[in-house]
């Protein structure tokens, strides 16, 4: 089998010192393959977040190494971090993060603007992202007058927009009523399948995390039950 | 993230809080409007004494006198000074000054770096009339090459001509009988001198050219004559006197290398200094009045100054508030991969426009502002300076202004754009 997109070696991470000392992860290992759909699921508190941060490069951890694609990520700084970061990673998060008084495709092609594309190709490959995702006549509008589903489809076009090879998911589904959550889950699962975008979900809703091809139960910074459900 | 992209994002970004912008673009718009004005208010001022720089002395060109090492006797005291055969009146009433005789003349040439000496004749005439008119007192001066005068008719008498040119202060016009200043050119005048043995000589001269009163006027309210008429009165003067006693000056003016430096100038003074003799240029008669007036415009900039430095603490407030804000989104950013360097420049940027705006807004206000101010007090509290423009722009100090006003926003951007390039996405995006 080929490397694992991502490999996850005894992580370890807490915060505070002494007496307020939390221990958040106390060594955790678990590899992710190309294209799989992994849901990370744990109580708040539990050190899922956490894991994610550590997964998607926003934080470092104490000890234990991150390998992406067989590459130490321990050994990436600054710029190169943040390149790969923009390049790799999609992220969609529970409270969406739009810039309310920007237009959706302002929004939606801001990974873009960072990788420094320039503004034509951006304008084309947000509007083929938002077209996607079925929110192209939507473009010029301001991303505050959306509602709660279609906000949280432009965050998919958003996290979509730089053809990341991952998509973090925080709760996607977590601010939306079971229909429009329903929906946005379609699409994750279908960019999943059809495009093997690597998904990884953290969530605590069970329904989201048993539609992944694996789930990770996290709990007191441990991994207490992980399985995988047989090829369906 | 390309630059233009960032300014870009600021400059939408600052559109974004209008209210709050506009409040702080208006608080540097006081303080830029102030230093605006202040500023102009120098420039004014200076540019006309610039102006009248020209007509007060030729820019290659000193007075040279005669250092008086005897002058020990100071204004006010009673002391009785030694007779000075060489002292010659300068002008003022009971001040004299040793005159220059043809062999200190030769020893000036002498001097390394002067090109030509050419001395100051004193010529006093004891009036001027035109025709059978009522005779005024005047007082002569000529204009050497460089100098200007500012006309109100007709044009500057002809160094270099022979017949008697004359051009007549714009207060003589009318006293002298002419009516108006176009009508007093081509006319006849007499001018009178009495000579050493008292005989009154009576010289008629065209006037070519009337002169308007000026500030810094080269002749003050005097007839300005051509080298043909000043030759020809100061001979008339010098009859009955003997050759010794006649070729004797105040002063010489003294001609160096146009391109000199200051540097070249004082080293030529010095020079000057060691001969005996005291070099004046242009530059240090008009010194005293531009530094009194640079110095009240200096005071005048520095409370705008202090305006901008309270509207700057107006920029740190509104740029703090704006980073506490937009946590979440400067953590996304990050989380996407913007590096820390790019979100100071993103907000210090920010503060910069901030500052552009309202220093173009307050230069942009404050030039019509002084414009309309300065046209409507040339007609009534100023009428008598003709040629002043008291508050003058000058596209390089109104660039000074809008860059400075810049820098000083950029510089207190730099704490809030600092906050922001700090910020943990980790952190910002928390929300549990």
């Amino acid at each position: 089998m080929s490397t694992p997109i991502l490999r996850v070696t005894d992580l370890r991470k807490h915060y505070g010192r002494g007496q307020s000392r939390f221990d958040a992860l106390k060594g955790v290992s678990f590899d992710v393959r190309e294209g799989e759909s992994v849901a990370i699921v744990g109580k708040s508190g539990s050190g899922k977040s956490t894991l994610m941060h550590l997964l998607a490069l926003l934080d470092a951890p104490d000890a234990g190494s991150i390998a992406l694609d067989g590459v130490d990520t321990a050994k990436l700084r600054g710029s190169k971090l943040n390149k790969t970061r923009n390049k790799t990673f999609g992220f969609v998060f529970q409270q969406f993060f739009l810039t309310g008084n920007n237009s959706v495709v302002e929004n939606v092609i801001l990974p873009l603007k960072i990788a420094g594309v320039g503004r034509a190709e951006r304008k084309r490959r947000g509007m083929a992202a938002l077209e996607q995702l079925g929110l192209a006549d939507k473009a010029k509008n301001k991303a505050l007058n959306l509602s709660g589903g279609q906000k949280q489809r432009v965050v998919i076009a958003r996290a979509l927009v730089n053809n990341p090879r991952i998509i973090f998911a925080d709760e996607p589904t977590g601010n939306l009523d079971t229909t429009t959550g329903a929906v946005v889950e379609d699409i994750l699962f279908t960019l999943n399948r059809e495009h093997g975008i690597t998904l990884i979900v953290v969530t605590h809703d069970e329904d989201l995390a048993a539609r992944c091809d694996r789930r990770i139960v996290i709990r007191d910074g441990l991994i207490v039950d992980e399985t995988t459900k047989e090829a369906a | 993230m390309k630059t233009i992209d960032l300014i870009g994002s600021a400059v939408s970004n600052t559109f974004r809080s209008k209210t709050r912008t506009i409040l702080t673009i208006l608080a540097i718009f006081v303080g830029a409007f102030t230093l605006t004005l202040t500023s102009g208010l120098g420039t004014g001022i200076n540019a006309y004494i610039a102006d009248t720089v020209s007509g007060v002395g030729a820019s290659d060109a000193m007075t040279v006198t005669k250092t008086d090492d005897s002058a020990t006797a100071g204004p006010g005291s009673s002391q009785p000074r030694e007779y000075d055969p060489d002292a010659v009146s300068s002008g003022i009433p009971g001040q004299t000054v040793i005159a220059l005789t043809p062999d200190d003349i030769t020893a000036i040439e002498d001097v390394e770096g002067v090109l030509s000496v050419d001395p100051v004749l004193t010529i006093s005439p004891d009036y001027i009339q035109a025709g059978d008119g009522t005779p005024y007192v005047a007082s002569v001066g000529s204009l050497i090459p460089g100098q200007t005068v500012v006309l109100a008719a007709g044009e500057e008498p002809d160094a270099s001509s022979s017949t008697y040119e004359v051009a007549l202060p714009v207060a003589y016009v009318e006293p002298l009988g002419f009516d108006g200043n176009e009508d007093a050119i081509g006319q006849t005048v007499t001018l009178a001198i009495t000579d050493a043995e008292r005989t009154q000589h009576t010289i008629e001269a065209t006037v070519v050219g009337v002169t308007e009163d000026a500030l810094a006027s080269p002749t003050g309210s005097s007839i300005l004559t051509n080298d043909a008429l000043s030759d020809a009165l100061f001979d008339a003067q010098s009859t009955g006197l003997t050759e010794d006693q006649a070729d004797r000056y105040a002063s010489a003016t003294v001609w160096f290398d146009p391109d000199a430096t200051d540097d070249d100038v004082s080293a030529l003074k010095d020079r000057l200094a060691d001969e005996g003799y005291t070099g004046t240029t242009i530059a240090d008669r008009l010194g005293t009045i531009t530094t009194v007036i640079d110095g009240i415009v200096l005071v005048l900039n520095a409370f705008a100054v202090i305006a901008l430095l309270a509207a700057a603490f107006g920029i740190v407030n509104t740029l703090y508030m704006s980073v506490q804000e937009r946590t979440r989104e400067i953590g996304l950013m990050k989380a996407m991969g913007m590096g820390s360097g790019r979100v100071f420049t993103l907000f210090s940027l920010e503060a910069a426009f901030l500052g552009f705006l309202g220093s173009a807004i307050g230069a942009v206000i404050a030039m019509a502002v002084g414009t309309g101010i300065s046209g409507a007090l040339s007609t009534t509290l100023l009428a008598d300076l003709p040629g002043l423009t008291l508050i003058a722009f000058d596209p390089a100090s109104i660039a000074t202004i809008i860059i400075l006003v810049m820098a000083i926003a950029f510089l207190s951007g730099t704490l809030p754009a600092a906050r922001a390039a700090r910020a943990d996405p980790v952190d910002s995006l928390r929300y549990e």
